[in-house]
């Protein structure tokens, strides 16, 4: 009989939600205590060299059945296995006389170490490295190689942390939610698991303590694991599924169950993420088009005539919707090489978005116009926002500049916490604001995005970055003007009503993220979506706001 | 000895899909192509460990050497892939 009083929380990084009986990752194979006396080490540094290579070849073979963004990862880790550096390394310490699993195991505990020392993305890279580890280590030692279980019924896949050869050939039939005790939001295992559409939770303390078939209900969603009978399993993921064809189903405009709007608008990079939205209804118009890739690479700056071009492009492309723009926002941390920015000792606090206007007026002016001339020669809705505003006055030239270009609509983004403190005054001289969570929750909570010891501190439903949201609905409310929500924050379905509920007036996020966001209003009156509100505004920290707010949805 | 710089124009910087483009374009050229920053050690540019650890970013110069036959126009056509764009669609940064 399980403790059905168990409860783990983690980091919720691909929503739904999944149940069935836990079974765990086999575990790496350990090393003999009494070291093998290497008598031929030729021998013995051919043996680890084939092992390696076997484990290259393994990963490969894996590649070729897996999804591409499944396959990048793998081929990069056969590369690492199959490293003449890491050779070396192993064929040195098998001369020094280590047998060939020992020196395998010393190489890339060693080059691990290196990674986990520069922290940040090859901190969390450093998974890929036990995982050739232990297979190489498995295949020396003549031990079964270690991986995802084959339980014969549908489960729950635990593990310490999943490395991309583990989760590349999962079996969505089969796995109904993944959970680990490590990783981040970055971590391979949360970026597999949304692109899989597999529930996830990572970063879950206590999981690994669960005995293997122990029953449980993994909300990837609200970032909970809860013990629940063997004989419900059924009727949980049957409620589940029933969700997600929901999610499928809905369709149209953004609106709640009672018919109050919400624009759902996307996120995008170029035109070419708009294919698949020609003849959708619920297409509703571009709340984020990050204008970065007409720069990227360039020693030259791209000419206004260049840049009006592919303005048109994408104004057509965008058929007549809604499409904001948010005018170049690089920096010493997104460096652009013709800008000459040259390096800052703290690139996150620098000179970047508007702020580069400082030093050079003309790109953001050359900018404006090209914008404002493709927008009259394709009559499209066009917005204009720029990106790191922190002052009204920088907010009020901005929008100065576009109006007198001929854009009629001009914005502030909301990244930093000061201008979030100054909504009401900003929306005296702009026309809307645009609030992106990311990097306001990185400002107000001083916590590098990129770092994933700080994982928690980026959440989303963390208290001062939802008080923060509140101030600008608010404001937005009191003047009559739109606010809406262009980060990560906008896109999970349990954060979107609270959001709607505060006042925000449109959410934008990734193409992928809108079905499940759409389904959520839609299940809800406007009225709900306030109470939400008060209760996610009213919890003392980001876990208690979440799960409270899951608690009163599925009352 | 050739020498040329670049600058990585993957938007994740020289990571992951764009590192191992890199690393295995170095190895068919069969040259002992050597990667590092401006004014930093540099490493074999056929080891993904070593090339990953560069830990390059978008915008960031890098300098490439090589030497034997070849080697100019090795570093020519090395050049020009560093400077490309080779990540998938950038995730939600707003």
């Amino acid at each position: 009989m399980p403790d059905l009083a168990l409860r783990l929380s983690g980091l919720a990084v691909s929503p739904g939600t999944g149940a069935g009986p836990v079974h765990s990752l086999a575990p790496p194979p350990s090393l003999p205590a009494q070291a093998d006396v290497v008598v031929d080490a030729v021998a013995e540094t051919a043996r680890a060299v084939a092992a390696l290579e076997q484990v290259a070849a393994d990963l490969e073979r894996r590649a070729s059945g897996a999804t591409a963004t499944a396959a990048d990862v793998l081929e990069a880790q056969a590369l690492i296995a199959r490293d003449p550096v890491l050779a070396e390394s192993v064929a040195g310490r098998v001369l020094d006389g280590a047998g060939a699993p020992w020196a395998i195991d010393a190489a890339l505990r060693e080059q691990q170490a290196v990674f986990v020392e520069m922290g940040g993305y090859l901190g969390e890279r450093a998974a890929d490295l036990d995982d050739i580890r232990a297979r190489a280590v498995a295949l020396l030692l003549g031990v079964p190689m270690p991986g995802v279980p084959s339980p014969g019924v549908p489960f729950v896949l635990v593990a310490d942390d999943l490395a991309p050869a583990d989760t590349a050939l999962l079996d969505r039939a089969m796995v109904r939610a993944l959970v680990t005790a490590r990783g981040g939001p970055t971590s391979h295992t949360a970026i597999l698991a949304r692109a899989l559409g597999i529930p996830a939770v990572v970063g879950c303390r206590g999981i690994l303590d669960l005995p293997d078939g122990t029953t449980v209900r993994v909300d990837g969603t609200a970032g909970t694991v809860s013990a629940i009978r063997a004989e419900e399993v059924a009727a949980v993921q049957a409620e589940a599924d029933a969700e997600r064809v929901a999610a499928v189903a809905a369709s149209g405009p953004g609106r709640t169950s009672d018919g109050h709007p919400v624009k759902l608008l996307r996120n995008i990079g170029s035109s070419e993420d708009l294919v698949g939205t020609e003849g959708d209804d619920g297409f509703e118009g571009v709340g984020l088009f990050r204008s970065e890739f007409l720069y990227l690479g360039r020693t030259t700056a791209p000419s206004g005539d260049e840049q009006e071009q592919a303005y048109r492009k994408l104004f057509e492309a965008v058929g007549g919707a809604k499409v904001v723009v948010r005018t170049l926002d690089a920096g010493a941390d997104n460096p652009l090489p013709f800008l000459g920015l040259g390096d800052e000792e703290n690139p996150a606090l620098g000179v970047r978005g508007l702020r580069v206007a400082r030093r050079r007026p003309e790109v953001l002016a050359e900018q404006l116009g090209a914008v404002a001339r493709a927008a009259i020669a394709t009559g499209a809705d066009v917005w204009v926002m720029a990106p790191m505003v922190s002052t009204v006055d920088e907010a009020a030239d901005f929008a100065e500049q576009a109006h007198a270009v001929g854009l009629p609509r001009a914005g502030a983004m909301v990244e930093v916490p000061a201008a979030a403190l100054q909504a009401a005054r900003l929306l005296e001289v702009v026309d809307f604001l645009s609030i992106g969570t990311n990097d306001l929750s990185q400002y107000a909570l001083a916590a590098d995005r990129m770092n994933g010891d700080l994982a928690d501190l980026l959440d989303p439903w963390q208290p001062a970055l939802l008080q923060l949201i509140a101030m600008c609905a608010a404001a937005g409310r009191h003047a009559g003007k739109s606010v809406s929500v262009c980060g990560e924050a906008a896109a999970d379905p349990l954060l979107a009503p609270v959001l709607v509920g505060m006042g925000i007036t449109s959410l934008s996020m990734s193409s992928a993220s809108v079905p499940a966001v759409r389904a959520a209003l839609l299940s809800r009156t406007w009225e709900d979506c306030e109470h939400l509100a008060a209760v996610a505004l009213a919890a003392r920290d980001a876990v208690s706001a979440r799960t409270e707010v899951a608690a009163v949805v599925r009352r | 000895m050739a020498r040329r710089e670049a600058v990585i124009g993957s938007r994740v910087g020289l990571h992951a899909r764009p590192a191992a483009i890199f690393v295995k374009a170095t190895t068919r050229t069969g040259l002992p192509v050597k990667i590092g920053r401006q004014g930093g050690s540099l490493v074999d540019a056929r080891s993904m460990l070593g090339v990953l650890a560069v830990g390059a970013k978008n915008g960031d110069t890098v300098v490439l050497e090589a030497e034997g036959e070849g080697a100019e126009s090795a570093l020519d056509s090395l050049v020009v892939l560093l400077q490309q764009d080779h990540d998938e669609p950038a995730a939600v940064d707003a």
